[in-house]
């Protein structure tokens, strides 16, 4: 028989290995997988977790690791919050397609008038949009008592419908030959959001998204909000009692995660992607979820576990174009990363014991 | 609106609503026993794969879902051990089980791409069929749609009315009690994930063996999420459960059916996030149910 | 240091690398597709076009994709890497690519660029498209024979110039053989989602619609049509011979092979150049598939007449006269619609009913 024991508090050594061990094991894993499909496993392995960062054109794919883990980073880190008190907003994806929509309907207001104001005014655009939609749930909630995950959630198909709208009617570019979408924003000068350093993919986004880890690690340790945080995900009730009141928690987190999606996607709209189309989202917001999960809804961890997805998706399309693995190979293998990182973590908080117990 | 025959919506709410009733009264039990799993998605595609390819090797629908069940609940027994023996989180492990079936289901079904499958017959019931209005609207239907409403009775037999159905409930609100007074905590909940799993594979069935008719790569198309929110809704109820189904299926009929009967001047658009918003609506006005009280908390029975 | 300046030096670094691994003389051609290769519509037409061509050329290219590719900033990451690694022609086949396809081409002069659905161009991107409003003329005249209630249903994804086109190119010749039918229009929002397509269907089929017509790729409305009965169906994108006789009576096929093999064939040869390709019928781009025997022989006579006529470009679909839906004129008398117009048509011509959504 094996058994768990808790551990008195979480093994530091563990906490550091448990990835690397969960790597390796999806590497065999894995292996065992691109064997079967008929490809050389190590050059699979290889492709996906080396040549992003040290391949032959590792000088374009590194700044681009920057540019897909940024908005997980920051969308991640507003989610862990909420996650912490036990409120779940699952709708950052909406969230984030307001931000941008609003962020975007701002810059095309102004548009073609260049001038310093514009960008600022489409980042307060692209935040108050992300956190007024998040207010729906917020609100329902506090007043209504109805669930967030189903608000939040409904509120998605919602604001993709308003993205389809908007693309195809409001937005729409009026030089774009009748083609759904809006005019290009990164061609506009006063609106696009541009490497800070050219070449190094660290936009205005990514740069928010290394504040929104520091921010974020300072306020879960030392602020009174991280603590009321920590305080009502381990006992409502203690919290309660500890002066925190419920409903002012729900808006804060809601009001935080739903702002900082917002703004992934006004950075998104500005810079990477250029405009506003249909299929604008890509699944930022739900991806983030896992990544929240994944960094133990710590700040640091989120960064590293922001960074290491994006690395599978990079790797995951150069195995693609290099191996012609189909994409249905890297989705199991990303799948089964996770899976691993999220089971390896039991070693962090127990030890295993082997042998039948003591006492029944 | 006068262009819209009653009868055909109605009939037609009942088909839509199938598959995502069949993933949610799964995903009910499975939260009723404290367990959340949001790899409905990915349970569900697996499901519509495994039952395709089951039924047109062996030529039998029948054999088809029992195989959708089966791999639906082989996968969701991932799902399981890590969740249960592991301590993953469930939330991040059921997203992951979604981005792992998509991957899956798109190989498993990579031969079978095109391929038609054995057709599923409608139901004969002969005399209920030529009932006026309830026999068009009730009984014209293929057999599925009768056993995901049996399972549906049957499970609210099991949690009201069994011994087992209140032990899988005082695990969903209080797993440390119920470990105390003796019950099977873990062994319990994979049972509950595995039946779980198994109702997904039927609903994912449903889509590639009798909606559709067809094995395409994303073919649920975000329905297990639809599931997931329908369970909320109905606030872990079966009886509500159906009634949010069709009223979802509803909504979608009704706005496709407003389309086809022309002369409507309600922007698609709009109709378009109605089944969304009067989702959230009527959540608004019938007020939520308490979640079970074990939901998503991991379980470790220190000793 | 630019951007840009940083990419050439790693081109340039990788060219020496690569340099001797490229002298294989194999022309590398990229695809890049918006769906899965398994979705049976759109993206699988695309990629039998690259199985033809490594048919066609065997050890004389190498073809890679990437499928599933958002549009936006990973298309533009996966073009780059496709063109870093050094392929010499890239099918970029989505309407949603064009950005990315004008950025990175211009970071790499020396390969060329195939954008499908777009119009911009440039010395090393051309633009090809398929007139598939012809075969929708064909399929409307079908349609307005066939019919027996009058009312037609007709599946659109997104109100897009080319779905917008389809309908009206469809109604025209319908309602010229027919002059009482009317169109139902249901958008289903979406351009992947058999279940809603079968829905679709149903739902048209419930409002008296005996045909539908459906610019979506899934064969579920076929199978809604099969399950009601009496009514007719077209495939779309592929053959969807499954379904014929009936309901499937026909289909509108987008077959790249025959563009895919030539613009291949232009780069082996160093002819390649940078052109605006709109083919229909005529070039094979657009088939018509098989009219089944559910079809009166005389009805089917005249739609083959038709579908010769388009093909040697006798008839246009679009000629006068010809008003818009809200009455003011289009097209005089034997005017012809230019390709501008209907490259962004957003209107629907006089008879149809509805709004399109804006």
């Amino acid at each position: 028989m094996i058994r768990l024991d808790r551990r008195p508090e979480p093994s530091r050594a563990w906490t550091i290995a448990t990835p690397f061990v969960a790597v390796a094991l999806t590497m065999v894993a894995g292996g065992l997988m691109f064997a079967l499909l008929g490809k050389d496993p190590v050059e699979a392995i290889r492709t996906i977790f080396w040549d992003p960062l040290f391949g032959d054109f590792a000088s374009y794919s590194r700044p681009q690791l920057l540019v897909k883990a940024g908005p997980l980073i920051l969308i991640a880190i507003g989610l862990s919050l909420g996650f912490r008190a036990g409120i779940w907003n699952i709708g950052a994806e909406g969230q984030y397609i307001l931000g941008a929509i609003c962020a975007a309907a701002t810059g095309l207001a102004i548009y073609p008038a260049e001038t310093w104001i514009v960008f600022p005014a489409m980042i307060v655009a692209g935040a108050l949009g992300g956190l007024l939609w998040a207010m729906i749930p917020a609100l329902l909630k506090v007043r209504f008592g109805t669930n967030e995950v189903l608000v939040s959630l409904m509120l998605v198909y919602v604001a993709e419908a308003l993205l389809a709208s908007m693309s195809l009617g409001l937005l729409r570019n009026p030089e774009g030959m009748g083609f759904p979408g809006s005019r290009n924003l990164a061609q506009y000068p006063s609106a696009a959001n541009l490497d800070l350093i050219p070449g190094t993919g660290l936009h205005w986004g990514v740069a928010l998204a290394f504040a929104a880890v520091i921010v974020g690690q300072v306020v879960m340790t030392r602020h009174q909000l991280g603590f009321r945080v920590r305080l009502a995900g381990q006992s409502p009730r203690a919290a309660v009692f500890g002066g925190v009141n419920p409903g002012w928690l729900v808006v804060v987190c809601m009001g935080i995660s739903g702002g900082l999606a917002g703004l992934a996607g006004m950075f998104e709209v500005a810079g990477p992607a250029g405009r506003l189309s249909i299929d604008f989202n890509v699944g930022y917001g739900f991806t983030a979820i896992i990544v929240a999960f994944l960094g133990r809804l710590n700040p640091i961890g989120i960064l590293l576990a922001g960074l290491l997805m994006a690395l599978t998706y990079i790797g995951g399309e150069l195995a693609q174009l290099q191996m012609n693995l189909p994409l249905a190979a890297i989705q199991m293998f990303q799948g089964m990363l996770l899976f691993f990182l999220l089971a390896i973590d039991v070693l962090t908080n127990f030890s295993f014991r082997f042998g039948r117990r003591a006492v029944a | 609106m006068s262009n819209i025959d009653p009868i055909l919506l109605l009939s037609a709410i009942i088909v839509v609503s199938t598959p995502i009733l069949l993933a949610a009264i799964g995903e009910l039990v499975v939260e009723r026993a404290g367990v959340l799993n949001l790899g409905v998605e990915g349970m569900m595609i697996t499901g519509a794969v495994c039952g395709f390819v089951v039924a047109t090797a062996t030529g039998s629908p029948w054999l088809g879902f029992a195989g959708a069940a089966l791999g639906g609940a082989l996968l969701s027994m991932v799902f399981g051990i890590l969740t249960q023996l592991f301590l993953s989180n469930q939330v991040a492990t059921g997203l992951a089980l979604t981005l792992f079936g998509l991957g899956l289901s798109a190989l498993l079904g990579q031969g079978y791409i095109g391929v038609k499958g054995p057709v599923v017959p409608d139901l004969y019931l002969p005399g209920l069929r030529d009932i006026p209005f309830l026999g068009p609207v009730m009984f014209r239907h293929d057999a599925m749609v009768y056993i995901a409403l049996l399972i549906v009775a049957l499970v609210w037999l099991f949690l009201n009315r069994t011994r087992a159905g209140r032990v899988l409930r005082a695990v969903g609100e209080n797993h440390d009690a119920a470990h105390a007074l003796g019950y099977k905590v873990v062994r319990l909940r994979l049972a509950a994930i595995a039946f779980g799993g198994a109702c997904a594979g039927l609903g994912g069935a449903y889509l590639s063996l009798v909606r559709v008719p067809q094995w395409t790569e994303g073919m649920t198309a975000g329905a297990g999420w639809i599931a997931l929110a329908i369970v909320v809704f109905a606030s872990w109820r079966p009886g509500r459960l159906v009634l949010g189904a069709w009223l979802f299926g509803g909504a979608t009929a009704l706005q496709l059916a407003l389309q086809a009967s022309g002369g409507v001047q309600i922007p698609i658009e709009y109709l378009q996030m109605a089944p969304y918003l009067a989702t959230i609506l009527v959540l608004v006005i019938l007020r939520a149910g308490r979640a079970p009280g074990s939901l998503g908390r991991p379980f470790h029975a220190s000793s | 240091m630019t951007f840009k300046t940083v990419l050439l030096g790693a081109t340039a670094a990788m060219g020496l690398a690569t340099g001797a691994m490229a002298q294989d003389d194999k022309t590398k051609v990229g695809f890049i597709y918006v769906g899965p290769v398994g979705d049976l519509g759109w993206t699988y037409q695309h990629d039998q076009g690259r199985l033809a061509v490594e048919e066609e050329y065997g050890d004389k290219v190498e073809t890679v994709y990437v499928e599933s590719v958002p549009e936006g900033p990973d298309a533009e990451r996966v073009l780059t890497q496709m063109a870093l690694q050094g392929a010499d022609l890239i099918f970029t086949t989505s309407f949603g690519f064009m950005e990315a396809t004008m950025n990175v081409a211009q970071k790499f002069p020396d390969v060329k660029f195939e954008h499908a659905t777009g119009y911009q161009r440039a010395d090393n991107v051309s633009t090809y498209s398929a007139r598939f409003y012809e075969g929708r003329a064909v399929q409307g005249l079908i349609a307005g024979e066939m019919t027996e209630s009058n009312i037609i249903g007709y599946i659109g994804s997104y109100p897009i110039p080319e779905v917008i086109r389809g309908i009206n190119a469809a109604y025209i010749q319908a309602k010229k053989v027919n002059p009482e039918v009317e169109f139902r229009v249901v958008w289903a929002y979406t351009w992947f989602d058999p279940a809603k397509e079968a829905e679709a269907a149903k739902a048209l089929i419930d409002a008296g619609a005996d045909v539908i017509l459906q610019h979506t790729d899934s064969t579920a409305p076929q199978a809604a049509a099969q399950e009601a009965g009496d009514v007719i169906t077209f495939g779309q994108a592929s053959d969807m011979l499954d379904y014929a006789p009936k309901p499937r009576v026909s289909s509108i096929i987008d077959n790249w092979n025959q563009y895919y093999i030539d613009r291949v064939g232009a780069v082996i040869d160093g002819t390649w150049e940078s052109k605006d390709t709109w083919d229909g019928i005529d070039a094979g781009m657009v088939e018509i598939g098989e009219i089944t025997d559910a079809v009166p022989a005389e009805v089917k006579e005249a739609a083959l007449a038709l579908k010769d006529a388009i093909a040697s470009g006798e008839v246009h679909p679009f000629t006068g006269p010809l008003k818009k839906q809200d009455g003011s004129d289009w097209l005089a008398e034997g005017e012809v619609a230019d390709d501008a117009t209907l490259a962004g048509m957003n209107f629907y011509v006089e008879g149809l009913t509805g709004d399109i959504p804006q």
